[in-house]
């Protein structure tokens, strides 16, 4: 017996019964399709979403306010706003005596308001930002200048503003110079930066803020005295942990605060942020893929049924086999071989077009949304998605098989 | 102890929901190498069960049996299938070819259940599509044949393995005369060539192309006895 042989008796039932095939098939493509492109698109997700934390740079060390354990989100996160972090806390951070590691660092207010040009309104994230946010953020002008250190405790109604609100708001002309409403309060336009490019999910798209003084954001827009959070580039990665506890200590002596357990701030670093992310991310990329194998579960089912249904229709020529000295495990294996051969089509095919829609919404995402969406197939995937397809027409073909198998040949002949 | 076949009180009794039903009651007697026997009866005689167990398509409920002086009682499923592939070749009356599948496949198919591959496949399969004179047909598909085709070809894929015997069970039953004398004619040039045949049938006619007859009725043999005059399947013959 050659294996070619029950490959080719499975491709010659195959055709026989077109559409059925087709059917039975069908379920294993959709399930090895969907878990490929859910796969795809789960790596391309996290990938952009790594991307932008990695953005902001992995030499920064935040400070937002009020406590969290390390792995928990911020209560920022949960909308509670929180007032004991003032510019003083921020000034006391920048301090070389009390945290000598920091390079520059940078206090923000966030908040998002109706702008004014030419009578035209709009809504957009404002971010009252000290001068050193250029710096910790690597952004970088296009024309015109940013903050001087004076302008983060003076009130000058000025306003620097992100490369798409520029093209939103003010298209071709020229920005600077111009006046701008805000929240109908009148600014002038001093810079515009340049395109910083991964833009999404609300934070750090200076693309799409408008940046005024801190003091300005806080007195004249917001009327508040707290800062939202405030950043700090650390000159040397490996000094993050000191900076950390530094800064931590800090905090603690401008809160008169003796007991790390009732501290009011949180101190966060980018690479705990990734890591964090990515454990998000990952389960959440885990769930859709359970969601797809539950497909191809159901796909693995519907080769059962039609396996059965083929191990009756050939009783007789199970039978002939049988006569002529096929031994009870040749059958068996001829039936795995053929479930398997058909699973193996399901899943090459369901694998291309996985990888057809992955592509293809990596195309839509780029060019329709602009977000820096990676079109990711990891071979990893298409070898288990092939893998598992063999496996499923082997699990899911043994009762069948075995069923065939025991078929007794004087029965078999003798069945009309 | 040299007889081909042997069998001493081969019984079979078929168990359906508690009944016993007895299809062979312990039969006794002794084929030959070369000879044409031919098994006949009624329907519900017990000659198909017999031909069935003599094929080891099925085991005996009790009695001996003995092929080549081979005891095959208790072997397992595995060495009987062997032995139908090596020792034995069928001939059924709804010939059981496998459809979609080419004359040539058809006759291959013993060949491919025996383990030890063999280099001349091609060779031993042509040559027994010859001894039919269906070589000219072995690319067609079993389904665009006729049906005295098809059963010549199912008598080369009998023959293929060159079996020690080979057994036919009413192998003319589905086909027209003509073609009924072409099989008979065939079976008649094998028992010729030193082949044994044994030929289960209910028709006196056909009976008597072979050489002995074994007569059944009620799972006994009522009479065993060489052919006095046997008669030779020839052209403008008329079957039945």
């Amino acid at each position: 017996m050659r294996l070619t042989d029950p490959v080719k008796i499975a491709y010659r039932n195959l055709v026989a019964n077109k559409f059925r095939s087709f059917l039975t098939i069908l379920g294993i493509i959709i399930g090895v399709g969907s878990v490929i492109l859910i796969m795809a698109i789960g790596g391309s997700a996290q990938e952009l979403i790594l991307d932008q934390v990695k953005g902001v740079g992995s030499n920064l060390v935040g400070v937002l306010p009020g406590a969290s354990d390390e792995e928990g989100p911020p209560a920022q996160a949960m909308g509670i706003i929180i007032t004991t972090f003032t510019y003083d806390d921020f000034l006391a951070l920048m301090e070389r005596k009390n945290v000598p590691q920091v390079e520059s660092g940078v206090a923000y207010v966030q908040s998002t308001q109706t702008v004014t040009y030419q009578n035209t309104d709009s809504s957009v994230g404002i971010m009252g930002v000290t001068h050193g946010l250029l710096d910790v953020q690597d952004i970088e002008l296009a024309e015109g200048r940013f903050f001087s250190e004076e302008d983060d405790i003076g009130l000058s109604r000025i306003a620097v503003i992100g490369s798409k609100v520029k093209e939103d708001i003010f298209g071709s002309e020229d920005a600077v110079n111009r006046k701008i409403k805000i929240k109908k309060e009148t600014f002038i336009v001093v810079g515009v930066l340049k395109e910083k490019g991964g833009a999404g999910f609300g934070m750090d798209s200076s693309d799409d803020s408008i940046f005024i003084p801190l003091k300005t954001a806080q007195k004249i827009i917001l009327g508040i005295n707290h800062i939202s959070f405030a950043r700090f580039k650390i000159e040397n990665v490996d000094e993050i942990d000191s900076a950390k506890e530094d800064i931590a200590r800090t905090m603690r002596e401008e809160h008169d605060i003796d007991n790390s357990k009732d501290d009011d701030f949180s101190v966060r670093d980018t690479v705990s942020a990734l890591d964090t992310l990515k454990n998000v991310t990952d389960v959440l990329k885990y769930f859709l893929l359970t969601v797809g194998s539950i497909s191809l579960l159901v796909g693995g089912v519907g080769i059962m049924n039609i396996m059965l249904i083929s191990v009756n229709q050939r009783i007789r020529e199970v039978g002939l086999r049988k006569a002529v000295g096929a031994k009870n495990l040749t059958i068996l294996v001829q039936f795995l071989i053929e479930s398997a051969t058909i699973t193996l089509i399901g899943g090459m095919v369901g694998i291309t077009g996985g990888i057809f829609l992955a592509y293809l919404i990596s195309a839509v995402v780029t060019n329709f949304f602009g977000y820096n969406w990676e079109f990711i197939v990891s071979g990893q995937s298409v070898i288990i998605a092939t893998l598992v397809s063999i496996f499923i027409g082997l699990v899911f073909g043994l009762y069948p098989a075995r069923k065939a198998s025991r078929i007794s040949p004087m029965e078999a002949l003798r069945y009309e | 102890m040299s007889s081909l076949i042997q069998v001493q009180n081969l019984t079979k009794v078929y168990e359906n929901e508690g009944v016993l039903t007895p299809a062979v009651k312990a039969v006794t007697f002794f084929i030959e190498k070369g000879e044409f026997v031919s098994i006949m009866g009624p329907s519900g005689s017990g000659k198909s069960t017999m031909m069935q167990m003599l094929g080891f398509l099925d085991r005996p409920s009790a009695g001996k049996y003995f092929l080549e002086d081979q005891d095959v009682g208790d072997f397992s499923d595995d060495e009987l299938a062997e032995i139908r592939n090596k020792k034995i070749g069928f001939v059924f009356q709804t010939f059981n070819l496998l459809p979609r599948t080419t004359v040539f496949e058809n006759v291959e198919l013993p060949l491919l259940y025996d383990y030890k591959m063999s280099k001349d496949n091609f060779k031993k399969v042509m040559e027994a599509l010859r001894s039919v004179g269906m070589e000219h047909r072995k690319d067609y598909f079993s389904n665009q044949l006729s049906g005295g085709e098809r059963q010549r070809v199912a008598i080369a894929r009998a023959l293929v393995n060159s079996p020690s015997v080979i057994f036919a069970d009413e192998p003319t039953g589905n086909l027209d005369s003509k073609s009924g004398t072409q099989v008979m004619k065939i079976l008649q040039n094998l028992n010729d060539a030193g082949k044994t045949i044994v030929l289960v049938t209910h028709e006196t006619f056909t009976a008597e192309h072979g050489k002995r007859i074994i007569r059944m009725k009620d799972g006994e043999i009522v009479s065993d006895e060489p052919i006095a005059n046997r008669r030779f399947a020839t052209e403008g013959e008329l079957l039945k």
